[in-house]
């Protein structure tokens, strides 16, 4: 039948086309996560007013820092750690401003009821979200290191390259883990948990260690480097990546926090996994949820 | 069709209740439909009578209250995954994907969620563009589209899948004649491509119906008030022949005709042929039939009173003298007849007022 249009793959049955095998399952889940990647890395490329976002805001804040330090003669790692923290800003903005309310964005469009009328499992998706955004932040916190390292003038002392290099990455994972996490919080809450994440971020930042190590907030620095992906991920890079500091940059050592960020990994992909499947038994039962208007 | 093959569609005692703030809502009340594998199967109801409700029962997007409902034999409950790999599903005003990418950009990542290879995907999707016409826009964005290109991109993505069973929930809404006939043009091409293939569609729009659907049900406030193949539908209101008679004159007038025999009424009718300026004056006659079979009598008859007839045509009764029939009340003038665009149940007024500081406010991709 081919020519036909109309015609692509014929099946013999609708019962034969209702089954698949254990592969096709999973190809067409990663072709989902690449699917759902890929208009993010399109879309941003060419939505210039991100660029304002992910990159000039993270290089005037740490510029900021920059010069408070410099007045202030701290320690020259302390350049270092700021520059580190501008880049990783590009992560966290992209998780809090758009993995988080991305559902919810997606139901008000009306693709969420496509989603889940589509074969393959919405954890798919929600994984191509954060694929596309993790490539798309990665070129911005690309730009704003090797920016600042040349106008600041930052010298690294890396010691374990593979060992920062898996913390960056296990970094990543924990902290679009948290976003799909917060995906399916919106959706759910709405509103309210909009206004809760705006009150948040400021807080968050700031226990976060991005212009400072965490470590000298005492009691509050241990809790955020137990809970926060971006805590503990900076927290070890800047052990890492300023490996001959006079004086500890950080305060568990840095393998204890790669061994924190893959339980914060598993914990938050797990978490959003069942929260997907609890929200697809909600909107299915209250008839809410998915549906564009409510 | 074999015993043992299931049925496209099968629903029984299908009931569905919302939670809402004042009072329940019961939007199906009871369904029970069986649609065979290649039917083109119409529901006909106004605003609010349960059809997108069923839809969505039928594509498992939401659970039945009570009752059950299969798609070739798949529980709509549980094996929502062998459903979801054989169906698709077009809405009416559907704003689906996202506006800054290209149309085949779009239809490329739908591709992908049915688990087309990357390749494929892109040769598949430039087809369906070009079968659906829209081969100027490939690749505009799909926020620039018309909303008749809109909905033919919709078409394209529902078709991506090869579907068996296909869900159109109002899908010409707001759409223009040509467009509204092109979709109507693509659905039946692209369902006489295999047979087997099947099609449940929502309307209101009663031509609609009566065009494409081999058999409709009529349903309003969540029950089937009746089955039927347009014709038969038609004809059940209808039992008498009713017709419209031109003749060039008629001595005796229309008493003559009535006692005829198997004629129920005859009567005068505004003649439809010009205004009889001319000096040919022309006499209508509106002749209602037991059945077709007495027309012979009639025209036989129509001889001897030295008529001649200058035209002869059968009126049917439309799919709206039935809904008028059965439900009471004409389609427009339904009381609960809220658009369909607007959020069910009191939240009309406040329709999501958006403040200055919240998300959204620009397309996320
Ligand atoms: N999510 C919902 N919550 C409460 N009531 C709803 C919901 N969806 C639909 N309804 C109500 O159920 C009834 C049937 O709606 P619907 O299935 O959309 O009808 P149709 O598609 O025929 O217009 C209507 O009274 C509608 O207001
Ligand atoms: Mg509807």
């Amino acid at each position: 039948m081919s020519g036909n249009p109309y015609v692509h793959r014929p099946t013999a049955s609708p019962q034969a086309a209702a089954e698949w095998t254990q592969r096709q399952i999973l190809m067409t889940n990663l072709r989902t996560v690449a699917g759902r990647a890929y208009p993010r890395v399109r879309g941003l490329a060419r939505e210039k007013s991100w660029l304002f976002f992910e990159i000039l805001l993270p290089f005037l804040t740490t510029s900021a820092f920059v010069f408070v330090y410099r007045a202030l003669q701290a320690p020259p790692e302390y350049v270092g750690f700021v520059v580190l923290g501008g880049a990783m800003t590009a992560f966290w903005l992209n998780v809090i401003w758009m993995m988080a309310s991305q559902l919810w964005w997606e139901k008000s469009q009306g693709n969420l009821e496509l989603y889940f009328a589509a074969p393959m499992d919405i954890v798919a998706v929600l994984l191509g979200m954060a694929v596309g955004g993790m490539v798309m932040s990665s070129s911005r916190a690309a730009v704003v290191l090797v920016v600042a390292t040349v106008v600041y003038g930052v010298t690294f002392a890396v010691d374990q390259w593979l060992l920062l290099l898996a913390v960056f990455f296990l970094t990543l994972t924990a902290l679009y883990g948290l976003g799909m996490v917060l995906a399916s919080l919106f959706l759910m809450w709405g509103r309210e948990a909009y206004h809760l994440t705006q009150f948040l971020q400021e807080p968050v930042y700031f226990v976060s260690g991005l212009n400072f190590p965490v470590g000298r907030l005492g009691m509050l620095g241990a809790l955020a480097i137990a809970l926060l992906p971006l805590a503990v991920g900076l927290d070890a890079m800047r052990q890492l990546a300023f490996a001959d500091a006079a004086y500890p940059v950080g305060t568990p050592p840095p393998e204890v926090e790669a061994l924190i960020l893959v339980v914060m990994t598993v914990v938050f992909l797990s978490l959003a996994r069942w929260m997907l499947r609890t929200l697809e038994r909600l909107a299915r039962r209250e008839g809410r949820l998915t549906i564009r208007w409510q | 069709m074999s015993a043992t093959a299931p049925l496209a569609i099968e629903t029984h005692a299908l009931r569905r209740v919302y939670r809402a703030k004042p009072n329940d809502v019961v939007a199906l009340d009871g369904i029970d439909l069986e649609v065979a594998p290649g039917e083109f199967f119409g529901l006909l109801g106004p605003n609010g009578a349960g059809k997108t409700t069923l839809i969505k029962i039928l594509t498992t997007l939401l659970l039945p209250t009570t009752g059950e409902a299969r798609i070739f034999g798949f529980d709509v409950v549980h094996q929502t995954k062998q459903i979801r790999r054989i169906m698709n599903m077009v809405a009416g005003g559907e704003q689906s994907g996202y506006g800054i990418l290209e149309v085949r950009e779009q239809l490329w990542m739908f591709s992908q969620f049915y688990g087309l290879g990357s390749r494929d995907g892109w040769r598949r999707v430039d087809e369906l563009i070009d079968a659906v016409g829209l081969d100027e826009q490939r690749r505009q964005k799909v926020s620039t589209l018309s909303t008749g290109q809109r909905q033919k991109m919709n078409f394209a993505r529902g078709l991506l899948n090869d579907p068996w069973i296909f869900f159109l929930d109002e899908p010409t809404l707001g759409l223009d004649v040509s467009a509204a006939r092109a979709v109507r043009e693509l659905i039946l091409s692209w369902k006489a491509a295999v047979p087997g293939r099947t099609v449940l569609l929502t309307s209101h729009y009663m031509a609609e119906v009566d065009e494409l659907c081999e058999r409709i049900a009529i349903v309003d406030h969540g029950r089937v008030l009746a089955i039927g193949s347009p014709a038969e539908l038609k004809h059940r209101v209808q039992r008498e022949s009713i017709f419209r008679l031109e003749l060039d004159r008629l001595d005796g007038g229309t008493a003559s005709l009535a006692r005829l025999p198997g004629v129920v009424a005859a009567s005068a009718a505004a003649s439809d042929e010009g205004n009889g300026q001319g000096d040919r004056q022309s006499v209508s006659v509106n002749l209602v039939l037991e059945d077709d079979a007495a027309l012979g009598g009639v025209v036989g008859a129509l001889g001897g009173l030295g008529a001649q007839i200058l035209a002869l045509r059968k009126s049917e009764p439309t799919l709206e003298d039935v809904f008028v029939e059965l439900v009471g009340r004409g389609f427009d003038d339904a009381p609960d007849a809220s658009r369909d665009e607007t959020p069910p149940q009191g939240r009309a007024a406040n329709p999501q007022p958006r403040r200055e500081d919240e998300p959204a406010e620009e397309e996320l991709v």
